[in-house]
């Protein structure tokens, strides 16, 4: 079984994002990057697939400018077999990540593809289940557990009362849940390895996708902030505070 | 202009949130309609039914769209989607699921999470753990997008309107419901209580959390989790809130031993008033909070009890 793991290189997750002046967008200059934590657990169980003998090969794909090509070599230094680097400079929306991958999955053929379930730029929430759609696939998505069995596979899903199970026909879509497995740190002589491991590089309009905008982006903003608080002496000036003074508890 | 609304619900009753994600639809369009797709769910619709702006009701019940899977639901709200120019859903697990399956196959890129409404196209939503609000304009003919149900009032009821029932089954040939484990409590729900209260880390193991259900029983609070409470299995998946998790906005939050990383911060930072319990006096959350008390929350959490 062939395994398909989209990544997306954003923002390191301890950095807090700074808005440009000019309210334009956010300002990424010298800011560092990294892969999406949730494409990190991905990657890390389409490898656990493979060492369980489940999967044949694992492929990481990227799309962007070429920076992200570190990230897919992170992938390969992880133990992905190979990667695939989708040239565009454009800004793209998770529609159109969709269609860029479903080309892939078109040549690819994998019976599986695993991707994170959120970019934690965008917070968007979207390609994987776009995917689905476009290539007519089952959607596992928010996973916990992921099991392969005969033709299936079995999903454990996050959902907001508890833990959905559902089973899946495969060629299926999965995206993962923080809480899907603990991704490993790439060794070493794993990095140096990497180096040598195929990465190929397509450029994004020659797969023959529409990249036209969408949605606009019009401006973007800080948070309003919160008035700052004040550190109380004791549970029950707290008490006192919270009755007679913000009124919420009575 | 004519929204259509996906309801939420578990079957037997509609949650709250679909009220709040109405009121986002009446900010856009005058024309609403919901959409009940489930397994006996006749309740649920008379319910939808009773929500101030909403004109009529559709109603699919069957025993393919019990478990609301993505796969059928998805090509449900695709058949009914004529005519509409705007299709909304709670960003609930659910919501989350089903509609931006919906969007790919109608071929429109999805907003989601919006927290305001400026025009008919045009929305705000939290962007990089809600430390940046991007003005978005969708550029669309049908919009599809789903709502952060706190950022938004309930609606008012009304007498009933029309409720009519659909027959579409459409069978899931690609996916199949296995089992649910349902997190059984009898507290409010974290997205509909007035009081949050939250154990991070610092609770130190599942027994102890039992040290925030007195409190929680005089405020009638719901219990919440920081991600590292849940990865340790202290408590359930569920009971997250964060930028991955639930994002709440009670009246009051308290954040017990929980040091306020940004993706904690991103799912209660609009609570209105914030309390923090922690023995740090350096803890990034008391630079949110309204009130701080540095000290040992096994001292303090009874004596919060008592004094209550
Ligand atoms: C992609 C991604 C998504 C994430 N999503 C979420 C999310 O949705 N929600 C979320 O919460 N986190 C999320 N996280 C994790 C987040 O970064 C933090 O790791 C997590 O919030 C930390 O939880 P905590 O505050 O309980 O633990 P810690 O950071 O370990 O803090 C524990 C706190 O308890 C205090 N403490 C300890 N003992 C006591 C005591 N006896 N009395 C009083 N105080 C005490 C300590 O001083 C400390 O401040 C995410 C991370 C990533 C990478
Ligand atoms: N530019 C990209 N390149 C490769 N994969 C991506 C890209 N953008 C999003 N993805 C994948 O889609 C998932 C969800 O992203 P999103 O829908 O943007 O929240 C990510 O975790 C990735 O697995």
């Amino acid at each position: 079984m062939k395994v398909l793991v989209p990544i997306k290189r954003v923002i390191d997750y301890n950095v807090k994002a700074r808005v440009k002046p000019d309210n334009t967008d956010v300002d990424l200059t010298n800011v560092k990057m990294a892969m999406n934590p949730f494409c990190e657990i991905a990657i890390e169980e389409a490898i656990r697939l493979k060492e369980a003998g489940n999967a044949s090969e694992v492929i990481a794909v990227s799309i962007g400018d070429k920076a992200c090509q570190e990230q897919l070599r992170t992938a390969l230094a992880l133990g992905a077999d190979k990667a695939i680097h989708i040239q565009t400079d454009a800004k793209l929306e998770s529609l159109h990540i969709a269609k860029l991958l479903a080309k892939l999955v078109e040549q690819q053929q994998p019976e599986l593809v695993i991707l994170g379930k959120q970019s934690i730029d965008s917070d968007n929430n979207q390609t994987g289940q776009m995917l689905a759609a476009l290539t007519k696939r089952s959607q596992g998505t928010f996973a916990s557990k992921v099991v392969v069995e005969s033709g299936k596979v079995q999903v454990t899903r996050e959902v907001d009362g508890g833990l959905q199970t559902v089973s899946l026909s495969l060629p299926a879509v999965v995206t993962t849940d923080l809480r899907l497995n603990e991704p490993r740190y790439a060794s070493l002589p794993n990095i140096m390895k990497a180096k040598r491991k195929p990465l190929e590089t397509i450029e994004a309009s020659t797969l023959d996708v529409d990249l036209t905008p969408r949605v606009e982006l019009i401006k973007v903003e800080e948070p309003s902030k919160r008035e700052s608080g004040v550190i109380v002496e004791s549970v029950s000036e707290l008490v006192t505070k919270l009755k007679t003074e913000a009124k919420v508890i009575s | 202009m004519k929204v259509l609304v996906i309801a939420e619900h578990d079957n037997g009753q509609l949650k709250a949130e679909t009220s709040k994600v109405v009121n986002a639809a009446v900010k856009v369009a005058s024309s609403i309609e919901v959409l009940v797709a489930g397994h006996n769910v006749s309740e649920a619709a008379v319910s939808a039914s009773e929500i101030d702006g909403v004109a009529k009701v559709h109603v699919v019940d069957s025993a393919a769209f019990e478990h609301q899977l993505a796969e059928n639901t998805a090509d449900l709200v695709v058949e009914i989607s004529g005519g509409y120019s705007h299709i909304f859903a709670s960003a609930s697990t659910t919501g989350k699921n089903i509609l931006p399956r919906v969007a790919a196959l109608l071929d429109t890129s999805q907003i989601s999470e919006i927290i305001d409404v400026i025009d008919s196209d045009t929305f705000k939503r939290p962007i990089y753990a809600g430390n940046a609000i991007a003005t978005v304009k969708s550029l669309d003919a049908l919009k599809v997008l789903t709502v952060r149900a706190s950022a938004f009032d309930s609606q008012a009821q009304q007498s009933p309107c029309e409720v009519e029932t659909l027959s579409f089954d459409v069978t899931n040939t690609l996916s199949e419901f296995v089992s649910i484990e349902q997190t059984e409590s009898e507290r409010p729900e974290l997205n509909a209580a007035p009081v949050v209260i939250s154990g991070g880390r610092g609770m130190q193991n599942g027994e102890n959390f039992a040290l925030l259900n007195g409190i929680a029983d005089k405020l009638g609070a719901a219990i919440g989790a920081s991600r590292a409470a849940v990865d340790a299995g202290f408590v359930p998946n569920d009971m997250q809130v964060g930028q991955t998790g639930k994002i709440v906005a009670p009246d009051l939050y308290i954040a017990v031993g929980i040091s306020g990383a940004i993706q904690h911060l991103a799912g209660m930072k609009d609570s209105k008033v914030i309390v923090a319990i922690n023995k740090d006096p350096d803890a990034p959350i008391f630079q949110v909070a309204d009130y701080g008390l540095v000290g040992d929350l096994f001292d303090m959490l009874p004596e919060l009890e008592s004094a209550l």
